[in-house]
């Protein structure tokens, strides 16, 4: 059924949406989608997928992708260095958890020993990526285009090589190993066997995985609510036209470093989890070939629309982790049951993990021409002007003077 | 000088303003004032100076010489978000709306001084930005109503055709509870009913909500049956003012539109203009 859009002033309910069967459409998708994910551990173990671990680097990198669409899809803000907070929020969480940082011999047995707490260390992450996206956003403030993608280019620069060479504290290239792992209820993610109100279980990564879940999920909830609020409304009117915002009242600094920072600031969660993950960090992992990837999966997928930049993260990484290697297999496999020599090795010289950077722009170059927008869309601007529109309806509601026959009565005092 | 009338009265004092780019003075030591509630036009031929003279009363230029006084104080230094939040609501002579927004967003936005949820109290959804939100959407449906629009307001404004993009730009101008709406060029492009239809929407925002009205004109049908005094720029000079019938018989004004009179002998009033 068609919800009334129509409101007539003094009406207490509005309507944001109209209930159109698309967007049922939509929530029984989204729904699916999200059982899916919940469920998808013990899938996996059904079904021998063995895919877990390429799971939860694959929502680590979309839920980055999710930050950066803050700052590109929402604000329009051209960001290439975003690999650099990515790295700020991974460093930070291991300086305070990992016995190779320098605070690993001053804060055991001091009043700030809770701070070595992964929990803890992500908040921190989280507020440190956030001020570094305020303050590295402050250079760009009176930048537009192209000037300020070539500043954020610079900062994905200047991070990687920072950590590299101040040694003392991030150990340089070797990068800092191991890394605080997270601890609940007793049990120590990614360690067997876990005790939980005295069950031994093998779990494994799958802590890890609802760890990504959870945060990747508050992001989301986080990132709806701010695209629809007061800020979200001053992001999208900056990107579409700066003059006519600012002559709406909107103060551009404030409003794109609150971008900067809040979109940095999911980055920093990202980066703690994924230390924490990996048990090590270093600095070839945030050069600027990530800053690109995470940028691709957000215009891939449709830049400002969130649904579209999940599935664009979701297609390029599925890819790159899983669908590349499995490929690469089934075509061996393939050449194998030939039982031809000469077939069997020309089938096993295809090897997609080689090639999946050219597939990759393959892929971006064929779907910028079909659908330059993205997969999905930006929702509400459609492709053609509205058609079928009453003649300028409004009724003049007084006979209105002709030039030079009638001048207004009312006189200036 | 400035102020031979009541000053309370007065809701906008520019005195002496002027605008050099380079060796062009675009703006010549212009004063200027508009009461509260009154609807004044400023008009002169292409390149006069009438949009400079606008973007230096929003904030957009800063002024090289002279002071803008809004309801009483100087707006002197302030960036042109700052002088929205004062009062001064303007549309633009070429439609800046936010295409890939919805109409109802656009006013939304255009109301972004008047709201005060902070991005922590989106996020929480607390009580207080929630009854915001949703007084800003009631009286934001009620703008679009004013100018009806209100049935398309989940449209995105770029779907909407053009003399319907001047009426939103106009419901944006005036969430932001403007005293002073300043129109730059508000029936440009508009066919002659477009146009009737507009010059009616002004005078009621202007009763309505008690608003004073500046406008920039080509349009004379509009200047002439719609202002209470109108200012005359020509070269950024100021050369008539008055009400639109001694504007009309000012010899200044004619030769500035028409060129002199003796070498155009058989012309009649200025009432061509340049559109």
């Amino acid at each position: 059924m068609q919800t009334d859009i129509r409101m007539t002033p003094g009406r207490r309910s509005y309507v944001e949406e109209p209930a159109d069967p698309q967007q049922t459409r939509n929530r029984i998708l989204q729904a699916t989608a999200f059982a899916f994910v919940v469920a998808y551990p013990f899938l996996d173990l059904l079904f021998g997928w063995q895919a877990l671990l390429a799971f939860i680097p694959m929502m680590l990198m979309i839920t980055l992708a999710l930050g950066l669409n803050i700052v590109v899809g929402y604000a329009g803000l051209l960001d290439l260095g975003y690999a650099a907070f990515y790295a700020i929020g991974a460093y930070a969480a291991a300086f305070f958890t990992s016995p190779n940082s320098p605070l690993a011999s001053v804060l055991p047995g001091s009043p700030f020993a809770w701070m070595q707490d992964f929990w803890v260390s992500m908040v921190m992450a989280v507020l440190v990526a956030g001020c570094a996206g305020a303050i590295l956003g402050a250079p760009t403030l009176r930048l537009r285009g192209d000037y300020l993608a070539l500043v954020t280019l610079g900062f994905g620069e200047i991070v990687p090589r920072l950590v590299k060479n101040l040694e003392p504290w991030t150990k340089g290239v070797k990068g800092m190993s191991p890394i605080g792992r997270p601890y609940l209820f007793g049990c120590q993610f990614g360690v067997d066997p876990c005790e939980i109100l005295g069950m031994k279980l093998k779990l494994g990564m799958i802590p890890y995985y609802y760890l990504t879940l959870i945060v990747g999920a508050i992001s989301i909830f986080a990132i709806i609510r701010l695209r629809n609020s007061r800020l979200g409304r001053a992001w999208a009117a900056i990107r579409d036209d700066e003059t006519a915002a600012q002559g709406m009242g909107i103060n551009p600094v404030t409003t794109k470093l609150w971008a900067f920072s809040l979109g940095a600031s999911f980055s920093g969660a990202t980066g703690a989890i994924f230390g924490a993950y990996l048990q090590t960090i270093s600095p070839d992992q945030f050069e600027y070939s990530t800053s690109v990837i995470v940028l691709c999966m957000v215009i891939l997928g449709g830049t400002g629309n969130i649904w579209g930049v999940m599935l664009g993260g979701l297609l390029i990484q599925s890819f790159d982790r899983i669908f590349a290697e499995r490929l690469t297999g089934w075509v061996h496999k393939a050449g194998a049951l030939t039982g031809d020599p000469t077939i069997t090795a020309a089938f096993n010289s295809f090897d997609l993990l080689k090639s999946r950077l050219l597939v990759f722009g393959l892929c971006l170059v064929l779907i910028m021409n079909l659908r330059p927008q993205g997969i999905l869309p930006n929702r509400k601007r459609r492709e053609t002007a509205l058609t079928d529109l009453p003649e300028d309806d409004v009724a003049p509601d007084e006979a209105v003077m002709i030039a030079g026959a009638t001048v207004p009565t009312e006189k200036p005092r | 000088m400035t102020t031979s009338n009541a000053s309370g009265d007065v809701v906008l004092d520019v005195t002496g303003l002027t605008k050099r780019f380079g060796g062009l003075v675009a703006v010549d030591s212009v004063d200027f004032q508009v009461r509260r509630r009154q609807i004044v036009s400023l008009i002169g031929p292409n390149g006069a100076g009438k949009t400079t003279f606008f973007n230096m009363v929003a904030g957009q230029y800063e002024p090289s010489a002279g002071r803008v006084v809004f309801d009483g104080k100087s707006l002197h230094g302030l960036r042109p978000h700052q002088i929205t939040a004062r009062g001064i609501g303007r549309t633009f002579q070429n439609i800046r709306l936010f295409t890939n927004e919805t109409l109802l967003e656009n006013v939304l936005v255009g109301m972004h001084s008047r709201l005060k949820s902070g991005p922590l109290a989106s996020l929480l959804r607390l009580p207080s930005q929630r009854r915001e939100e949703g007084e800003a959407r009631e009286k934001g449906m009620a703008l679009l109503h004013l100018v009806k629009l209100d049935q398309y307001a989940n449209e995105a404004a770029g779907n909407l055709p053009y003399g319907m993009q001047r009426r939103l730009e106009m419901a944006r101008a005036l969430a932001s509870e403007p005293q002073l709406l300043l129109l730059d060029e508000p029936t440009a492009g508009m066919n002659p009913q477009e146009t009737v239809n507009m010059i009616s929407l002004i005078r009621r925002v202007r009763d309505e909500f008690g608003v004073a009205v500046l406008l920039i004109e080509h349009d004379m049908q509009v200047v002439m049956g719609l202002s209470e005094r109108v200012t005359v720029l020509n070269y950024g000079q100021k050369i008539a003012e008055g009400t639109p019938l001694d504007v009309q018989r000012n010899d200044n004004v004619i030769e500035a539109y028409l060129g002199r009179r003796h070498k155009r002998p058989g012309d009649e009033e200025a009432d061509g203009g340049t559109h």
